[in-house]
Order: structure tokens, then C-alpha cells, then sequence
């Protein structure tokens, strides 16, 4: 079985973030970085499969040349190949990664393409599903559960309120949902391999102007920091402001 | 030709609450583009609601009514939507970015070779470019972005934008719209639909989400925030702690790493606040605190704060609320 899992290297959820010089960009500078959550938990599935039912495990990312230190995580975790598509950034939007990423997973042998369910940092929840819809391979999302036998793929989804079973027959694509796989630490030997797994890398295509970033800027702070009262006496107070003030009741 | 096609969602035989939200929002970008606004169906049996749909302000109801429809399927529902759209011929396609949508946007996008703008909280039209707000990093900052392009598509964050209040005097003209697809056609089969015990509403469409961490001590107390939940009409969420301590089952987890949320009133008990947390919850109308330490960074958002010990205070709340409930 071949496996592709799509990683994208992002701002730590623990990072406060700040607005770039340029006005459009998030600012670096003490923002440590790594691999999307659910991209993670795509790549602990997709080595659970391969340790299960042999194959290889190939994580492609499209990033800046920073992330080959996300991509020798992947390896280090026990992926077998590392693609770079090397990108000098600008904005893209989903359309534009997808194109990108469906290009470089075309001529590869893929029998199961994975991502997260969505990066952290754009929550687009789009480019699993448009590379799926490019490479004209089914897709199902939010997978909690992958289970593979007699050439179909039946995976667990979380749909609104119930889990769907849900069969597909490969080559298709999955987005993982938290639950799917507890992503591994890399062991000692796991990490000196990496090291010498080659990654192969590639320059991206600039971003086409179909999308473009205009401004980024910071929420509204909001005004909170009013203590009600201590304690349950406190509590006729909430309601009434509950209702009188915030109208929320 | 269509100034906006807007997808409107439908379960178990009505729409659902994001439809008068995506028709609404419709409505208004319609006319900012100076074009009429369709609304479509898709599903098995849906024909019925096409009325309903014009009272939100359609001026065409596209309907795709079939038995491959049934269930959501993105191979299905794709190829109904773009025969919507090809009858439709917009410049702006809208979706709700909920479960069902966070899957037809992007594969309509892909299918149309067309830009999507996903989960916007802001939608607007600027020297001919569609223009929207859209939260980046779980609301840790916002993205003004445009897209350039004949057809865009966006989805709209459920919860943020007003709904339609449906004019019971209008009606509109209905279209059917063959969606060309045979239920063998479907790759992805649903062998069975496993139900929650309970007919939970999702926490991205709650009004009330009731959240608890690790301030409960333990699952077993997890019945206070329940019955709270219970009492102010909401759903319960919980912080990535208890998720993580396997207190919660991980789709009530709010955060960045979980669902972000805008409730019209999100209560924290005994949840601290941490940066991840605050992000997934930060857009919510009112936000409620209750903590025993009055330290803890979940005061400085929330509008009203209690400090004290939960195994009181949110008993005392539960109290109150039922008796409002009930007068």
C-alpha cells in the first residue's frame, strides 16, 4: 500500500501571534513552528496502515525551505520519503496549494492519500478535498477509524451528531479528525535515520493572483475583566445581567 | 444569469437554522451585485421545502431532488450543485461552513476551477472583487482577503451572520435541476449510521455552549456542567485538558485544536484560559467565567466573571435557570 500524507508546517497552537512588517503576514519572529496537529495524527495513521499492510509512507509539503525541519520530524516518526515543494510565499488559497499538491502526488503510486482535517492556521478544511477532486480519487473527511481489507478502505466519520461507516475502494483520500491516531514520538534511532534520508525538493510556482491577502490584522480585544461577584451569591446578579444587559437569556 | 447561488442546507425534512443565515447573506450580496439571488436544494424528498425557501428571500428555488441524494455524499451532492450552478451561471456561490459545507465548498470550487474563501465571518463587495474577513489561526488574527476571479465560492461561518426572517407573503418560481447522478455512481458508501445516544446538536451550531476543564476535579463531575447545559438550553463543551485526560470524547473540544465556536453565550467552568482555548472561543456574543482562581486568564475576556468554587456556584446557576425556564 502507498501512502501519501500532505503536512503542512504551521505557528504552534500555544503561539501568540503578531502581525508582519508587511501588514498581510504573520510575524515569525518567536513563533515556533510545527507540524498541523491533524497532519500528524494523517501521518501516525498512515504508518499504522503501512506497518499493518507493508508499503511506503511519502510526506509531501508545500512551505517555505524551513520546513525540511517539519519533513525530518515526518521521517523521524518513520516516513520513507520527503517532498519539498519549496514555496517563497504569498498567499495562495486553498485552490492554489491544492493545484500544487495534486501535481505533486499525480505520478507518484498512491493508493491512500491522507491529510489533517484542517491546518491550524488557515482552517480552511479545503485542500484535502480539492486535491482528492483533482487527482479524481474519492475522498472521505473527518476519519476517526481507518480499517483496510479486501481492496476497500472502511472508515469511521464524524458527521453531524452520529459517526458514519463509510467504504471506498483505493486509490482515495481521508482527512484525519482527532481520535483517528496518537501521533508517536520519534525514537532515538528513528531521529539518526532521518538524517540521512534524503529530501527531495523542489522550487513551487509562484501563487496566481486569484486570492489575495489584503491585510491581516488582530481581533478586537475584548472587553471582559468584570467579576460579577464571589462565590454563589453571585449567582442572581449573573442572571439578571444575563438578561437585562446581555439579552442572552 | 444568477448574481448569487446559495446552497441551503436540509435535514430530516426541513431546512436547517444556516439556511436563513447563507439565504440572508445571500440576499444582501445579490444585491450588491445587482443580479438575482438562487437558492438551492439538494437531497431526496426536499421538493416540499422549496416554499419555505422562497420566503427567505429567493428570487428562484433550484431544486435537485433524487434518490442518490439521500444521504450527504460529496460525490453526490457535488455534481447537484454544479448543475445549480451551470443553470445559475452566479458570480458567487455561498455555502454554510458546517460539516455538510466544509465538504461541497471546496469540491465545488475544485470542481469549477474556482477560488473559495472558507469559514468567512465578513462578506462584501469592493470595486467588482468579492472581499471577505476570514479568522486565520482559530481567530488569533483576521485575514481582509479578496478573490479575482468570474466565479467565487465562499462558505460562511455558521452563527455569525443574520438570518432571514422568512416573508410569508413571498413565493418564487421553482426549477428542477436533474443532478444526473445514480446512487451506484456514489464512491464512498454509507454502511450505517452509527447515533449518538443523544440527537446532540453540533457545539459550531449551538446558541449555548457550556464548557468544562479540569477545575471539575475529575469525569464524574461532569454531570454539574451537563445540567447546566441542560438548564440554559445548550450543548456541553470541553477544554483540550479533560480531552486529552480522556475525561470528554474529543468532539466537544473547544479550541484551536478542536472547534472553534460563537455561541451566543459560552459559559467556562473551571476552565483557565489557556491561549489555544481562548481562540477557539474568543468570537462567542457573551462569554461567562466561572473560576476559582481569579488569576486565571479566562477573566480577562469574559464579560461576566464569578470567582468561587464551581461545586457551588454552578449548582446555584442551575437552580436559577430552571426556575426562568419554567416561570
Amino acid at each position: 500500500m502507498d501512502l501519501i500524507v500532505c503536512l503542512k508546517r504551521v505557528p504552534d497552537s500555544a503561539a501568540r501571534i503578531q502581525v508582519a512588517a508587511d501588514g498581510k503576514s504573520i510575524d515569525p519572529a518567536g513563533v515556533e513552528h510545527v507540524i498541523s496537529p491533524y497532519d500528524e495524527m494523517a501521518l501516525e495513521a498512515a504508518l499504522q496502515l503501512r506497518e499493518k499492510h507493508g508499503g511506503t509512507v511519502t510526506a509531501v509539503s508545500l512551505g517555505p525551505p524551513e520546513a525540511t525541519k517539519e519533513l525530518r520530524q515526518a521521517l523521524a516518526m518513520g516516513a520513507d520519503k520527503a517532498v519539498l515543494l519549496k514555496s517563497s510565499g504569498g498567499a495562495r488559497g486553498p485552490q492554489g496549494t491544492a493545484v500544487l499538491l495534486a501535481d505533486a502526488i499525480r505520478p507518484r503510486p498512491h493508493d491512500v492519500v491522507l491529510f489533517g482535517r484542517q491546518s491550524i492556521d488557515a482552517d480552511n478544511a479545503a485542500v484535502g478535498v480539492m486535491v482528492a477532486s483533482l487527482l479524481g480519487i474519492p475522498i472521505v473527511t473527518l476519519a476517526t477509524k481507518l480499517e483496510f481489507a479486501g481492496g476497500a478502505m472502511t472508515a469511521h466519520r464524524e458527521a453531524e451528531g452520529a459517526t458514519e461507516v463509510v467504504e471506498v475502494r483505493l486509490p482515495a483520500a481521508f482527512s484525519a479528525q482527532r481520535g483517528l491516531a496518537e501521533p508517536r514520538y520519534p525514537s532515538i534511532k528513528g531521529i539518526m535515520t532521518a538524517k540521512k534520508k534524503p529530501i527531495e525538493e523542489s522550487e513551487a510556482a509562484p501563487p496566481s493572483a486569484a486570492v489575495s491577502v489584503e491585510s491581516l490584522e488582530l481581533p478586537p480585544v475584548r472587553k471582559g475583566g468584570r467579576i460579577v461577584g464571589k462565590g454563589k451569591d453571585a449567582v442572581p446578579e449573573l442572571v439578571r445581567l444575563l438578561r437585562a444587559e446581555a439579552k442572552v437569556l | 444569469m444568477g448574481a448569487v447561488c446559495a446552497f441551503l442546507e436540509t435535514a430530516k425534512g426541513k431546512l436547517k437554522k444556516s439556511a436563513a443565515e447563507v439565504a440572508g447573506e445571500g440576499a444582501r450580496l445579490a444585491r450588491a451585485l445587482g443580479g438575482p439571488l438562487d437558492v438551492v436544494l439538494a437531497g431526496k424528498g426536499v421538493t416540499p421545502l422549496a416554499a419555505e425557501a422562497a420566503k427567505l428571500g429567493a428570487d428562484r428555488v433550484l431544486v435537485a431532488d433524487a434518490d442518490a441524494l439521500a444521504s450527504f455524499t460529496i460525490d453526490g451532492h457535488v455534481r447537484a450543485l454544479a448543475k445549480a450552478i451551470a443553470a445559475s451561471s452566479p458570480k458567487l456561490v455561498l455555502l454554510a461552513a458546517s460539516v455538510v459545507g466544509k465538504d461541497l465548498a471546496p469540491a465545488v470550487a475544485a470542481a469549477t476551477s474556482s477560488p473559495l474563501l472558507a469559514d468567512v465571518v465578513g462578506l462584501g463587495v469592493k470595486d467588482g472583487r468579492i472581499v471577505a474577513r476570514k479568522p486565520i489561526c482559530a481567530g488569533k488574527a483576521i485575514a481582509n482577503v479578496s478573490a479575482q476571479a468570474p466565479l467565487a465560492v465562499v462558505s460562511l461561518r455558521p452563527n455569525v451572520f443574520a438570518p432571514q426572517p422568512p416573508d410569508a407573503s413571498r413565493s418564487a418560481p421553482v426549477e428542477i435541476v436533474d443532478a444526473g447522478v445514480r446512487p451506484d455512481e456514489i464512491r464512498t458508501v454509507i454502511r450505517q449510521v452509527l447515533a449518538k445516544a443523544s440527537e446532540k446538536l453540533d457545539l459550531t451550531e449551538a446558541d449555548v455552549i457550556v464548557s468544562g476543564g479540569r477545575g471539575l476535579k475529575g469525569p464524574e463531575n461532569f454531570h454539574l456542567v451537563e445540567k447546566l447545559a441542560e438548564a440554559a438550553g445548550g450543548v456541553v463543551g470541553a477544554s483540550r485538558a479533560v480531552v486529552d485526560a480522556g475525561w470528554r470524547p474529543h468532539e466537544e473540544q473547544v479550541g484551536q485544536t478542536g472547534k472553534t465556536v460563537s455561541p451566543k453565550l459560552y459559559i467556562a467552568v473551571g476552565i483557565s484560559g489557556a491561549i489555544q482555548h481562548l481562540a477557539g472561543m474568543r468570537t462567542s456574543r457573551c462569554i461567562v467565567a466561572i473560576n476559582i482562581d481569579p488569576e486565571a486568564p479566562i477573566f480577562k475576556v469574559a464579560d461576566y466573571g464569578i470567582v468561587g468554587d464551581l461545586f457551588e456556584v454552578v449548582p446555584a446557576l442551575t437552580e436559577e435557570l430552571r426556575k426562568l425556564r419554567e416561570t
